[in-house]
């Protein structure tokens, strides 16, 4: 059990989704009972790993490893870290609500509807454990299909737009990627005469620092396209907009995580000469800065609620990869969980906006306004999602925040100059959203249909709002998990981190940091 | 020592009403749970959730502040008047090393420290926080959304708590951030007004700008000092062997600049102070409790907590001096000419805070303590005694529509004239001996132009507050015939009357040291302080100077204070049209004072207009036009070049191939026409054949 469960958290949501296939595709409320006891039992499976997990172990756990092409020297290998953990966990608990909230939402295709959701869930769990990079290849494209069609089914207006956009900008990154994969898969073979995929032998190779720079690139671009990055973000504003609400929940919660992972886990530490060269790391915070800022001022102009908040991401996102690009514990470890979460509070943000569209079928902001009238429990879970969002301490932001500036500023003082912007710009459009959709009169006589949130809804709600309070009131779990694995990357782009900065190694000094052990 | 060690408790049980209000308020309270702003005064019978309600919520302070009183008197008897409760490591960092070398961990605690300056406080945040929680039972009793108000209420004060509480900035950051959410929430109460939540809005967003600074002033504190707890910073300042940056500006004078534009922010200082004002959308003991007595006062606790540091920069000392002197007087201006009762307060209070400021700034951290604690009293008493007006009156706010009201409800008019006496600086009472010290503080340290400010400022003060006092008690009866004018239920005259008897006494606690002439030179509160807040300006300044000089400004400032009452008196004592401040000024003056110095407008042009809106819109359009615009032009571009593809693949490719088998089709056509498939046309051709051959072998 113990060596297999990583198939095992991956296989779960594939299996539900063959269980499901078989059934009859009118009987639309056992199809809902399967996807979602198939959902709930990925989560299950998934808690293990939380027990069995050590973090004393700087290595991969629960590896398997079984060769799968032997003539390209293709591999079967899963493997976790922590940085793997927290995502995996949020997969499981993301996916799970997303699929609980479309309950009442779906009505057509629901079969189809169900069984992308848990084939995507299934591409997503493989993407953060592959350690093999043409498996992690395979899942990165795969998940991608079963996106595009939730997308392009059940999205609204212009889906189809969106879609294919969606599609074909992360394809164009994948393009990339797969060429400096290769490049690097031969020129590895070049230099030991074994063809492999699997990462830590590449991060044997030895590439010249030019060559480092144009794959880091590639691989760069590829993660850009789908963290995202400014300028490559504008496939994002569309999908979340047309995706129906789930489809947003687990974009924003899960999709866009995986360009953080694959900066930290491939980018940086198999290209860390091209990743720690000055000109890239200045090109990359200041492209972090533009988004932190830029994302915020072009939130604050929108009319469309999914929108805003879709740009809200681009500004959130921005903070992450400051954080990672300062390449420091402090950065690497808040950008990180930072990423977790925007993964929590902005799926609340887009389950708030699905409880009303559900209902009234509108997405603009000014077909609202005054909601707190009616909706009191709503509001209130919508206030603590916009607080944990902007930051609020207590809430799970503030940790993260902070933890990344805290990188920042140890790198360049200048970035947290700039990215406390994004503090008070932030507050800016969330406070003018929740002021024009919940405050004021109720002045329009539609919205007279709404009403609060059932138990349902408050189930789905609930565990987010939880885990942001957890991590908000004591976040210690969490960065222990995170302290070996960022150590690792830390060793990699700047071996001398740390002895030069004299702090113990938590990798060879055997010492972990003392005010985590604590009681 | 049962208290001392129960200290984390204090902010736990304003906690706990506030949950209980949060998931059973609206079965408590189930009718009209949604705000109404009026004041009713119908009979009604208050069911007994709202009883309950009345109960647990002022309960849960008046038990804070029980044990904040067994701590504080516990405390007498600790070593160094300091006592520490850790309940975990909140956050922990990886091993950081600081500027000076040192390997520190990064830790903040979820900590309480109680020392004589957070006893100060706790004892001023849980004393007028009770008096207030018990004025609202009256005050909102009428108003829907009973229940959530109360929950806000207690969730601010245990926030407040957790600030004056916290023993490191990080904590106390929590509790910082955590009052400004409650502000918004309350300023916002009547949620279903545009004004109440614009301002609402607007408060907390300019809090931001100044949180933002307090946030990288903390970053920079770690990374100089390598701690964020507040017993760690005086070693590690002597540690390191830092020195006062007395010739230029330094690391250290960066850090308290930051801390203090957080502080400006908070304290609603220049140029932070404009949310202030607004914030008087929120119910009238919102404004007490909050935005007179307690939060605001926050900024000046941090900078008095900071005081170890803060010495060491006088650079940044002259900056919040300069700052504080400057928002003294400027805020009192306008406070000359507002029409608005709760206006006038609030400019007053921004004044008041300024004060406060001054004396941070001028070195006496521990006078800045003793106006923010005299003033909680009779700034608190001025807001319910406002808010007993307006409830007396229906809820009009506009002074020019008051008058005469002085017998109407006498307990009102006698508490707030003892306010505004004791804000006026008449000597005995609370305001004279704390304002006076500040002004005494600001002459001994040599700074005769601050001087000058505030104590001009003392003389607008007296002004405006019984400009404040003869519009509403004295003078003819403007107020509109239909409203009955009731004298407010005892829920709320019994904090006023309690407030009352703090402002009149309250202030002995510190005397002048001219006193000691007369045998009344107390200096309990300045000795209180001492263990916790650096006192540059050493005890009894006075000596250099002799107490002549001190009984000269004294009076100067009494005489000058009490010409302001009187012209006050002379100008609408007997006032008919309600206001003659514009005859006075002239309209020009009158208009750029009663406009704020059109300082809003200004604001919203630059940063609201400009730097947002204008920065979004411009976003907005490169984001479509040109970002999304390029990536929809390489779509049109990859469809237009698909279409030439298709068009020469169609015409060309495929037309080639096609016009070349059409070329053979019409070559061949000739010939298809002989292959008919008819089996008599192939016997003919076969006989036509065999017959020509015959003849051609048969007839040669």
């Amino acid at each position: 059990m113990k060596e297999h469960i990583l198939s095992i958290v991956w296989l779960t949501p594939l299996v539900g989704m063959f269980i499901l296939l078989l059934l009859p595709k009118e009987n639309k409320q056992l199809i809902r009972i399967v996807a979602n006891l198939a959902a709930f039992a990925g989560f299950l499976v998934s808690l293990p790993l939380v027990f069995w997990f050590d973090n004393s172990i700087a290595d991969y756990q629960f590896v398997e490893r079984v060769s799968w092409i032997p003539a390209l020297g293709v591999e079967y290998y899963l493997g976790i870290d922590g940085i793997s953990l927290l995502l995996i966990m949020l997969t499981t608990v993301v996916g799970f609500l997303s699929i609980l909230s479309s309950w009442t939402a779906i009505e057509e295709r629901v079969k189809e509807y169900y069984a992308f959701f848990l084939f995507l869930q299934a591409g997503m769990l493989g993407v953060f454990m592959a350690l093999d990079l043409f498996l992690f290849y395979v899942f990165w494209e795969i998940m991608l299909v079963p996106m595009y069609f939730i997308i392009g089914i059940w999205g609204h207006a212009r889906r189809l737009y969106a879609a294919i956009k969606f599609f074909l900008y992360t394809l164009a990154g994948s393009v990339l990627m797969l060429l400096a994969m290769l490049a690097l898969y031969f020129k590895h073979a070049e230099q030991f005469g074994v063809y492999t995929f699997a990462i830590e032998d590449l991060m044997r190779t030895q590439v010249p620092l030019d060559m480092q720079i144009w794959l880091f690139w590639g691989f760069f671009i590829a993660f850009a396209i789908k963290v995202p990055m400014f300028p490559l973000h504008t496939w994002l504003p569309d999908a979340h907009t047309e995706a129906p609400t789930a489809g947003s929940v687990i974009l924003a919660g899960v999709l866009l995580k995986m360009g953080l992972y694959g900066l930290v886990r491939f980018s940086i530490p198999l290209l860390p000469e091209a990743a720690s060269d000055a000109t890239t790391v200045q090109i990359i915070a200041v492209l972090s800065i533009i988004a932190i800022v830029y994302g915020a001022l072009v939130s604050l102009m929108q009319k469309n609620w999914k929108k805003l908040i879709a740009y809200s991401s681009v500004s959130h996102l921005g903070f992450c990869t400051l954080g990672i690009i300062a390449l420091n514990p402090n950065g690497i470890a808040g950008g990180i969980l930072q990423g977790l979460n925007h993964g929590l509070s902005t799926p609340l943000l887009f389950l708030v906006i699905g409880i009303v569209y559900e209902q009234r079928h509108a997405l603009e902001i000014a077909d609202y306004g005054g909601l707190a009238n009616r909706m009191p429990i709503y509001t209130t879970i919508f206030l603590i999602s916009i607080l944990a969002s902007m930051g609020m301490p207590g809430l799970n932001g503030f940790i993260g925040e902070f933890t990344i500036l805290r990188g920042a500023f140890e790198r360049d003082v200048t970035w947290a100059a700039f990215a406390v912007l994004g503090i008070v710009l932030g507050a800016a459009y969330l406070l003018w959203l929740f002021q024009r959709t919940m405050l004021g009169p109720m002045t329009n006589p539609k919205n007279e249909i709404l009403r609060d949130l059932n138990l349902r809804e408050i189930c789905v709600m609930a565990p987010l709002v939880l885990w942001c309070f957890w991590i908000g009131l004591y976040p210690k779990q969490h960065f222990a998990v995170l302290e070996k694995p960022v150590a690792r990357i830390v060793e990699r782009v700047d071996p001398e981190y740390y002895s030069r900065n004299g702090i113990p190694n938590p990798l060879t000094d055997g010492v972990r940091v003392a005010s985590l052990v604590q009681d | 020592m049962f208290f001392l060690d129960s200290i984390w408790l204090i902010p736990v049980f304003p906690l706990i009403g506030a949950v209980i209000m949060l998931f059973f308020g609206r079965r408590l309270d189930p009718q009209n749970a949604h705000g109404h702003d009026g004041h009713g005064h119908g009979e009604h019978h208050d069911p007994p959730g709202k009883k309950l309600i009345s109960f647990i919520c002022p309960g849960m302070v008046l038990l804070s502040f029980i044990f904040s009183a067994g701590a504080i008197f516990e405390l007498r008897s600790v070593e160094g008047h300091s006592h520490e409760v850790v309940k975990f490591t909140w956050l922990a960092g990886l091993k950081t090393a600081t500027s000076s070398g040192a390997l520190v961990d990064f830790t903040a605690d979820w900590g309480y420290l109680l020392d004589p300056l957070s006893s100060v406080m706790i004892l001023v945040v849980t004393g007028v926080g009770f008096l207030i929680h018990v004025y609202s039972i009256g005050y909102m009793a009428h108003d829907g959304g009973y229940y959530r108000f109360f929950g806000y209420l207690n969730l601010f004060i245990f926030f407040m708590l957790t600030l004056v509480l916290a023993n490191n900035y990080l904590l106390l950051f929590v509790g910082w951030e955590g009052v400004g959410l409650c502000s918004y929430l309350l300023i916002g109460f009547y949620f279903h007004r545009k004004s109440a939540s614009n301002a609402a809005n607007k408060a907390f967003l300019v809090n931001r700008i100044g949180d933002a600074a307090f946030v990288l002033g903390m970053l920079l504190m770690f990374t100089t000092l390598g701690t964020v707890t507040f017993t760690e910073i005086g070693p590690a300042l002597e540690a390191g062997g830092i020195q006062a940056e007395t010739a230029g500006f330094g690391v250290l004078s960066v850090m308290t600049l930051l801390l203090f534009i957080g502080a400006a922010g908070k304290s609603a200082q220049l140029p932070l102070y404009v949310w202030l004002p607004d914030a008087m959308e929120g119910p009238t003991p919102v404004s007490a409790l909050i935005h007179a007595a307690t939060m605001v006062t926050a900024g000046v606790y941090m900078v008095a907590r900071s005081s170890a540091i803060y010495v060491l920069t006088p650079q940044t000392m002259t900056i919040v001096a300069v700052v504080g002197a400057l928002t003294a007087i400027f805020a009192a201006t306008i406070g000359l000419v507002q029409h608005d009762i709760k206006r006038v307060l609030a400019y007053s209070t921004v004044s008041q805070l300024g004060y406060m400021f001054l004396a941070c700034g001028v070195g006496a951290f521990w006078v800045g303590i003793f106006h923010l604690y005299t003033h909680a009293f009779f700034k608190a008493l001025l807001f319910l005694g406002s808010g007993s007006v307006i409830h007396a009156v229906g809820g009009e706010q506009d002074m020019r529509k008051m008058g005469a009201l002085r017998h109407k409800i006498p307990t009102t008019f006698r508490t707030m004239l003892i306010g505004a006496i004791a804000i006026a600086g008449m000597p005995g009472l609370a305001g004279f001996f704390s304002k006076d010290e500040i002004l005494w503080q600001v002459w001994s340290t040599h700074h005769p132009g601050l001087w000058i400010l505030g104590f001009i400022t003392a003389g607008f003060t007296a002004f405006y507050m019984f400009r404040l006092i003869y519009l509403t008690f004295f003078g003819n009866d403007r107020v509109d015939p239909g409203v009955h004018v009731h004298e407010s239920p005892r829920t709320m005259t019994i904090p006023l009357i309690a407030l009352a008897v703090l402002s009149i006494f309250g202030g002995w606690v510190a005397t002048p040291a001219a006193f000691a002439d007369i045998g009344l030179y107390v200096t309990a509160f300045e000795h209180y302080l001492e263990p916790a807040v650096a006192m540059p300006t050493a005890l009894g300044a006075g000596e250099h100077h002799g107490t002549g000089m001190e009984w000269l400004l004294m009076a100067a400032s009494v005489g000058l204070a009490l010409a302001g009452i009187f012209l006050a008196k002379s100008m609408f004592d007997r006032t008919r049209e309600g206001d003659a401040m514009q005859k006075r000024l002239g309209s020009g003056l009158h208009r750029l004072l009663y406009n704020k110095y059109f300082v809003d407008e200004i604001y919203d042009t630059l940063f609201v207009n400009g730097f947002a809106k204008g920065g979004g819109a411009a976003c907005s359009n490169f984001d479509a036009r040109v970002i999304d615009g390029g990536v929809n032009g390489a779509g049109w571009l990859t469809r237009l070049s698909s279409n030439v593809t298709i068009w020469w693949d169609t015409w060309i490719v495929d037309g080639s191939i096609r016009l070349m088998a059409f070329s053979i089709k019409c070559a061949s056509y000739p010939i298809r026409m002989l292959q008919t498939g008819m089996v008599q046309n192939y016997a003919f051709f076969l006989v036509a054949g065999v017959l020509v051959i015959l003849t051609y072998y048969l007839f040669p």
